[in-house]
């Protein structure tokens, strides 16, 4: 071996190109040595970097699936808020003909789509059978219950202000006892899931915050543990970029793998409560069916744990690396 | 080439480590810097590795000024230059080969490249049997040889030793500084501070001595007036 300080004597014009090339070479390969380097770091103690990326997962598990939970309530609700219908309660002395007509006649107004009438005897029946209280509504000499018509709004280009109008119309007209538009209870929960959403934004800033404290303390410990490495690359000449690029791929594979143990809790999540949710559904003879993630969501959300696992490292690695100095 | 002029160290917790220091080392020279522990042999040889920056006077390696030297720089400078420890600072979760590699690694060597040189440098320390066994499976010795092996494995122009024979029983120390000798009559410029005053003067090479700071006497050859 001949360890002579070797001076190119090369002209730069000439060797721009290559010189160029060869830096770029060496770019890339010292890229894929840390970014090999770090996972095998990362397998070399698979238990604390897996409890790591667990609670990484987690924390990034928990706003996800309120996400989730939300979009869920906000698909339902969107089916509900379609279906808005008036109930008119009609006077107890309009009888069976006189609300058929009147029925009829609202079918006219433009503002209204569709007009049901329920009979007051079939509702009577409906009810005996439904509630169990058949014999106590026996022993009533009449039946109690009004002729009720359901309404169905054309909803299509109609706001808040109009339907309200229209109910002021039907409230007036002299068979209605009463009408009812069950928006009132559609709007408290839209204002409720709006709340919602707030709290889950406020949430997942703060644990995006908690993954990176998690992560920079992470990668702050093993700055620490492999000072004598650090030392001894900055006595040879290792650039601070050198040495960071393990310590960044580190923070990636923390975030990549907290992502996936993430994906992997939401999903075994939702495959549990797939069939409790169905059923549920049956019931209200809807076919809905519980919004998991998707494709894109799920990319994303690796992606987002990536960018903070990088991003933790990051500022780690900038407060702790340049405290050490070769001594 | 090093060239000390009008030296000053101070610390800042206000050590004086190096006062009024003058010296001139050749390139391809073989030097020992000798003095009591605090003398400031460590600090002579931090300054010249910009591990620490000179307070007053002027240092020059291999024709670069060292004031000029910015800081993003230093790492390139460092290249140039090989260390060896008294304890080694080999990283015990390394093979000697992934130790000895390092520089070369750092410097962005392609792995057939760092493979070919890093067994060459093992074979000139007799340690290629050992390339593939972990630091602490080596004994002192050995270990020490890894640590010369990788100070030259990139070809250093200078190469600087801290006590590097101060663990070593004398027969080892004896071979280590052989080591250097061969080194050095490659070409590469060896600086070595110890304390082993006996063994250096065997060595008959240049001596510096230090004493509080300063440079107490020159012997050996050449010698140049400070």
């Amino acid at each position: 071996m001949k360890p002579v300080n070797k001076k190119k004597n090369t002209l730069p014009n000439k060797n721009i190109k290559s010189e160029l090339k060869r830096r770029f070479d060496m770019w890339i390969l010292q890229h894929l040595q840390a970014f090999i380097f770090s996972l095998g770091q990362f397998a070399k103690y698979p238990l604390s970097n897996i409890l790591t990326s667990a609670v990484i997962g987690i924390s990034l598990a928990l706003p996800t699936s309120f996400y989730l939970l939300l979009d869920n309530v906000r698909f339902v609700s969107s089916n509900w808020n379609g279906s808005v219908q008036v109930t008119l309660f009609l006077q107890t002395e309009v009888d069976d003909k006189q609300a058929a007509t009147f029925a009829n006649k609202l079918k006219e107004n433009e503002l209204i789509n569709e007009t049901t009438l329920i009979n007051r005897a079939d509702a009577l029946a409906e009810y005996q059978k439904l509630s169990g209280f058949a014999d106590a509504l026996n022993a009533l000499d009449e039946n109690p219950l009004p002729n009720v018509i359901l309404i169905k709004p054309a909803t299509d280009g109609m706001n808040e202000t109009q339907t309200e109008n229209l109910i002021k119309e039907l409230q007036t007209m002299p068979e209605v006892d009463s009408a009812q538009y069950d928006s009132q209870w559609i709007k408290r929960l839209l204002y409720l899931l709006d709340i919602i959403n707030r709290v889950i934004i406020i949430l997942s800033t703060l644990l995006a915050i908690g993954v990176l404290l998690i992560i920079g303390n992470t990668i702050r410990l093993s700055i620490y543990n492999r000072r004598a490495e650090i030392e001894i690359t900055k006595l040879f000449g290792g650039t601070d970029s050198f040495i960071q690029r393990p310590f960044l791929y580190s923070g990636l594979w923390y975030g990549a793998f907290g992502g996936i143990i993430a994906w992997l809790l939401i999903g075994t999540s939702m495959q549990m409560l797939r069939g409790p949710v169905k059923q549920l559904a049956n019931l209200y003879a809807s076919n809905f069916e519980l919004i998991g993630l998707g494709f894109v969501n799920s990319l994303l959300l690796i992606g987002i744990g990536i960018i903070l696992g990088l991003c933790g490292s990051w500022i780690s690695v900038k407060r702790h690396l340049s405290a050490i100095d070769p001594v | 080439m090093i060239r000390f002029t009008n030296v000053n160290m101070t610390y800042a917790d206000g050590n004086e480590a190096l006062r009024n220091v003058n010296l001139h080392i050749a390139q391809g020279a073989m030097v020992y810097i000798t003095g009591r522990s605090g003398a400031g042999k460590s600090t002579l040889l931090r300054l010249i590795a910009l591990i620490d920056r000179h307070s007053r006077g002027q240092i020059i390696i291999n024709g670069q000024n060292l004031e000029r030297v910015r800081n993003r720089r230093i790492p390139l400078f460092r290249r140039h230059i090989g260390f060896m420890f008294q304890d080694h600072r080999l990283l015990h979760d390394r093979t000697v080969f992934d130790n000895v590699g390092l520089p070369l690694v750092i410097a962005g060597y392609r792995h057939q490249e760092i493979r070919k040189r890093v067994q060459a440098a093992l074979d000139k320390v007799s340690l290629l049997p050992k390339i593939n066994s972990y630091p602490m499976s080596l004994s002192g010795g050995e270990q020490q040889r890894v640590g010369v092996a990788r100070a030259v494995v990139h070809r250093p122009a200078i190469l600087l030793a801290d006590e590097p024979t101060g663990n070593l029983d004398p027969a080892l120390s004896w071979d280590t500084m052989k080591l250097f000798e061969q080194f050095n009559q490659v070409g590469v410029t060896v600086l070595i501070a110890s304390h082993d005053l006996d063994m250096i003067k065997r060595l008959q090479k240049r001596i510096i001595t230090l004493k509080s700071g300063r440079i107490l006497t020159h012997a050996g050859t050449p010698m140049e007036e400070s």
